[in-house]
């Protein structure tokens, strides 16, 4: 029985074969999705901002690109999957508004695209595809049966990663 | 005393932002309502605090595509405001500025993006404008931005830009309706922590 499981924002789940993920809307988030081809273990996180507070212990370790990799790792790991096999799809980091004056803002969607990398690549996780920035908002479906990620966009129609 | 988190605000804040955005919001509509040279109504505000997921399901679920527009406040009071407009919203208001009735939301031209972002600039300004006046403080306004997409993914954008310290935001949430095909938009405004402060001990309310 395969199960539809839905990731909220700030949110990160692992599943086992079968099943599959979804998270809706990101704008500046991104999603990350990680997977293991031989156990078909796949995860999906959907992180807000790039890097943990250090000064604030309590926070949610799924918000941040930085923690939520390491979690998703280690869950997985738990599940059976093996590290030097997980690859790794990611979407979202789009800049949705365009304030005149003040180009800065609405950067933080590449920043957070930045940060997603860079965990990967000191996890030596490679990167299979990717479907970032520019300015439009994404769904991500996330199968594990295939390991394929399906973006959704309102404007830009459907692709398959 | 300031206020550093959300669960500090007691039932009488929340009413002194519900009352706050009474003001802007009945502002604002006068304003509409004469741009479209009709009846606009509005409901009273709700003022609430929450993660970006359950605001987006508020507004339609969070693939519904909205409108959005967005300005950034400065000076005394920072934050974002955002007025997000429903398709059919942007339809009426469309065909009673420029007279087109044929509107494709998906593939909106620039003369129409440009009039629905200026009836959100004069909105988001008679509001502001009201709550400087209330509050004698000094608020200034971004040039507004706008963008066609999905609800969720708007929201994340003051979400992200203003929750440093946590994943709620506070709502002050306005409902406009037109009284000729019945559709709403709503008007949101997401101030900062330090800026809530100030507003609050500039209107003598006790923290």
């Amino acid at each position: 029985m395969s199960n539809m499981v839905t990731i909220g924002i700030s949110d990160m789940k692992v599943v086992k074969e079968g099943d599959s993920l979804v998270t809706y809307a990101l704008g500046s988030c991104v999603g990350i999705c990680l997977y293991d081809p031989v156990t078909k273990i796949g995860g999906l996180g959907h992180i807000m901002l790039p890097n943990y507070p250090q000064n604030n212990p309590k926070e949610n370790p799924h918000r941040f690109a930085d923690t939520c990799i390491p979690a998703m790792l280690d869950e997985m790991a738990k599940m059976g999957a093996l590290r030097q096999r997980i690859v790794a799809k990611i979407a979202g980091g789009a800049k949705m508004f365009e304030v005149s004056g003040d180009s800065a803002f609405g950067n933080i969607g590449a920043r957070n695209v930045e940060a997603v990398k860079n965990s990967l690549m000191s996890f030596h996780i490679p990167i299979k595809a990717e479907d970032t920035g520019l300015n439009y908002g994404r769904t991500v479906f996330f199968y594990t049966e295939n390991g394929s990620m399906v973006v959704k966009s309102f404007a830009n129609g459907v692709k398959t990663y | 005393m300031s206020i550093v988190n959300l669960e500090q605000l007691n039932e009488m804040h929340i009413d002194v932002l519900k009352e706050i955005g009474n003001i802007g919001a009945g502002n604002a509509a006068t304003s509409l309502s004469q741009m479209l040279n009709t009846e606009v109504d509005m409901t009273v505000p709700t003022v609430r605090i929450l993660d970006i997921n359950d605001a987006a399901n508020a507004l339609g679920g969070p693939e519904n595509p909205v409108i959005g527009i967005l300005a950034k406040l400065y000076g005394d009071i920072e934050g974002i405001m955002m007025f997000i407009i429903e398709q059919d919203f942007a339809k009426t208001v469309l065909s009673s500025l420029l007279g087109v009735n044929d509107v494709n939301c998906d593939r909106l031209s620039d003369m129409e993006l440009s009039a629905i972002s200026e009836i959100g600039n004069i909105m988001i300004s008679a509001y502001t404008g009201s709550i400087s006046t209330l509050s004698q403080l000094a608020i200034k306004t971004s040039v507004p931005a706008i963008s066609v997409d999905m609800v969720g993914a708007l929201l994340s954008v003051p979400a992200i830009e203003m929750s440093s310290v946590s994943d709620k935001i506070i709502f002050i949430q306005d409902d406009f309706l037109s009284n000729r095909n019945d559709v709403s938009a709503n008007m949101l405004l997401v101030p900062s922590m330090d800026s809530l402060t100030r507003l609050m001990q500039k209107l003598g309310i006790e923290l």
